[in-house]
């Protein structure tokens, strides 16, 4: 008997020492829409795993690291074909994961935060730029790593200010979010001292992409679409919708610059980037999926990392104990931008320098010098405190 | 042929324990890495000018004399290696096997071991100089970078950026004992002459962390704060220590400045404008002076260490980053 209540004893001693050494294991989500949107020009034309691999490098990151603290990091990626519900592939994913990136549009994402509310999921926004869910519709429990609108405006406006060029010739196109994309724009030019000398709008009228004497065609359009404007400094362009931008450069009736949606681009990340380290990343990048990184890879991976810096920092795989940390007033990130990467804690978008690209090259870095805030440089950039509506809940 | 003749002499060169015997008092000899120039200036500190230009191969970062003061290594990380030149003739002389990307790399006391932080494939790399063979490779964090071994010789320490630890590594067995965690993007690390202490910089964190090494804790913390300058801009990266362990030189990168910090209490004293974006530093043996690498404004403050005043400035070439006097 008494033999019988040892060898029980030590039996379960064994199996806690056993369970011990077993690693905490974090689950993280992947919830994205499969397919991808065509792009005028060929070359940015987004690869299928568009985001989902910054997730998987950020994984394989915090796996490195996570041997040294005895956790392991886990990615179920779920890519929804068209008409899926958003809410069901997520409270699915939810019953594995504590966290969840996203990469979804506004709707379906705010339809997903509030069916994971009581959960206590934790998602990470990488993919909607849209303001409004950072403003009206913000939520507690969904973190920003895709820059806002009025962030990527405010960077370009910055530089083109910088630079001199203040008077802007605006080329909007004519669906929703290329007019929500120019009034960021217009709302830079107020902030930053430029005018805007005339707006005109192309409007999609339909047509394809790809068109075997496209060329022909469009260096007919454009010069005269651009003929008769107010003098101008720098043609800036919104069109979201790859309907019109990438075919302005070169061909505009002044000779003039293109910017925002074609020629000087602002984005949160480019795989020219090679400052503050980032070379390795790219590295990195290249050789686990053997294409280069994407604005949204980029996006995806700070998300993920972010979960790998809170659970290393906490010690803990606990959601609600990690999610507490990101959130709190000492968490930052590092994310090969020349600085850390915080929190704005009123509407949990994080704040970051944005690139300013050509499509061969990182052409500056916002915020520009002498723009000047008292907490942040990087709160020059999008809506500030003050401005917020965002009322967290 | 006449490579490999270069090759056994260097060989020969390496081992010889022998001091450099033709330096005059109180002139030295400091080598300094221009990153984006693929060179490497030499500064005579007798008259503070640029004495020789000396081509060198792709982005050289990490540079040091070897023990015996008769040749420079310096990593050329996107050619894959670190070059070896010779102080006398101050030419590339050879090359060693360090695996891909070399930024920092430390030596043993001998000069017969290097240890290569290989940011590209997390590892650290440990070469033979006189065989000039990998011995084998160590698997540590993401983006390995600031390497440092204790004055013992009996730990290497290296400093992973992506995953921010401070990895203590038993230079016998090559095993990892065990890893600290510290602020965001460690780059540098540096021990007290005493070993009591190891101080690890971390760029993104703005903190320097101050490690027992016997019982692997952070044991404290530098904290920094300059009136004017945002927080973001102070990057702390280079540590320089005095021999008396008394005082601790940290180079605070676009920050511009050199803190100068009283290691009993932690506190900064001072701090020295230097140029723009300041890497890394290098003390004359006479602990006289400190030479600091200024990477944006291309060139060299030099820094009187009893007066702690910025006395001198050089010009040198492109994105000075590494620098190191011959003992």
């Amino acid at each position: 008997m008494i033999r019988c209540l040892v060898v029980l004893i030590g039996l379960s001693l064994a199996a806690t020492q056993a369970r011990a050494a077993d690693p905490a294991l974090i689950g993280v989500g992947y919830l994205g829409v499969a397919g991808t949107r065509s792009t005028l020009s060929l070359v940015e034309q987004p690869a299928e795993n568009d985001g989902l691999a910054g997730a998987r490098l950020a994984i394989e990151d915090n796996n490195t690291t996570g041997k040294f603290l005895n956790q392991r990091f886990a990615l179920e990626e779920r890519r929804m074909r068209e008409g899926e519900d958003a809410v069901q592939a997520a409270t699915d994913l939810a019953a594995r994961n504590g966290f969840i990136i996203a990469d979804l549009p506004a709707d379906a994402l705010l339809k997903v935060a509030d069916s994971l509310r009581d959960r206590g999921t934790l998602l990470f926004n990488a993919g909607a730029i849209d303001e409004r869910l950072r403003e009206a519709d913000c939520r507690a429990n969904v973190i920003h790593t895709a820059p806002t609108r009025a962030m990527l405006a405010d960077a370009l406006g910055q530089y083109l200010v910088w630079k001199q060029w203040k008077r802007w010739l605006l080329v909007v196109g004519s669906h929703d979010e290329d007019k929500l994309f120019a009034d960021a724009l217009r709302r830079a030019a107020t902030r930053f001292g430029a005018k805007i000398v005339q707006e005109r709008v192309f409007e999609d009228t339909g047509g394809a992409r790809r068109t075997d004497s496209g060329v022909t065609l469009i260096q007919r359009q454009m010069p005269v679409f651009t003929q008769q404007a107010p003098a101008y400094d720098v043609l800036v362009a919104a069109d979201e919708s790859e309907v019109f931008a990438a075919y302005l450069p070169y061909r505009t009736w002044d000779p003039r610059p293109v910017a925002g949606s074609a020629g000087l681009v602002p984005r949160s990340w480019d795989a020219a980037q090679d400052q503050w380290g980032a070379i390795q990343m790219q590295n990195r990048f290249m050789k686990l999926n053997s294409r280069r990184m994407s604005a949204l890879d980029m996006q995806a991976w700070t998300a993920v990392r972010m979960i790998g810096e809170a659970t290393s920092r906490t010690n803990s795989g606990d959601v609600r104990k990690v999610s507490d940390f990101i959130k709190g007033p000492d968490f930052s990130v590092a994310a090969f931008k020349g600085t850390k990467l915080t929190l704005r804690d009123w509407n949990l978008q994080l704040r970051q320098p944005i690139l300013l690209v050509d499509g061969r090259m990182v052409v500056s870095v916002s915020p520009q010098e002498g723009f000047l805030h008292q907490v942040s440089e990087l709160d020059t950039l999008g809506y500030d405190r003050p401005e917020s509506k965002c009322k967290l809940k | 042929m006449q490579a490999e003749v270069r090759t056994r002499m260097l060989r020969a060169g390496l081992l010889s324990g022998l001091a450099l015997a033709a330096a005059p008092a109180h002139a030295f000899i400091a080598y300094v890495s221009n990153e984006k120039g693929n060179t490497v200036s030499v500064i005579d500190t007798e008259s503070w000018t640029v004495t020789k230009t000396i081509k060198v191969g792709q982005r050289p970062r990490g540079i040091e004399f070897t023990r015996d003061g008769k040749f420079v290594m310096v990593a050329v990380g996107d050619d894959d290696t670190i070059q070896v030149i010779d102080a006398k003739t101050q030419s590339v002389v050879d090359s060693l096997p360090s695996g891909p990307d070399p930024e920092l790399f430390a030596q043993d006391a001998a000069g017969k071991i290097l240890y290569v932080a290989n940011e590209n494939d997390n590892t650290v790399t440990v070469i033979d100089l006189e065989k000039r063979a990998r011995l084998g490779d160590i698997q540590v964090g993401v983006e390995p970078e600031g390497m440092t071994i204790s004055p013992d010789g009996k730990t290497l320490i290296n400093t992973s950026e992506t995953t921010n630890m401070a990895h203590f590594i038993d230079t016998s067995s090559r095993q990892i004992v065990a890893n600290v965690l510290v602020d965001a993007r460690p780059r540098f690390a540096e021990f007290r002459h005493d070993s009591s202490e190891l101080w690890v910089s971390s760029e993104i964190g703005g903190t320097v962390s101050v490690i027992d090494p016997r019982k692997h804790e952070v044991i404290g913390k530098v904290t920094f704060e300059i009136p004017g300058l945002r927080r973001e801009a102070i990057q702390p990266v280079g540590i320089g220590m005095t021999r008396d362990d008394k005082t601790a030189f940290i180079a605070l990168g676009p920050a511009n400045r050199i803190a100068v910090v009283d290691t009993a209490t932690r506190k900064v004293t001072k701090y020295l404008l230097v140029g723009q974006r300041v890497w890394h530093m290098a003390f004359t043996p006479d602990e006289k002076y400190l030479l600091t690498t200024n990477g944006v404004s291309n060139d060299v403050s030099v820094i009187d260490v009893a007066a702690q005043k910025v006395i001198k400035t050089i010009q040198v070439g492109e994105l000075p980053w590494g620098i190191t006097i011959a003992p």
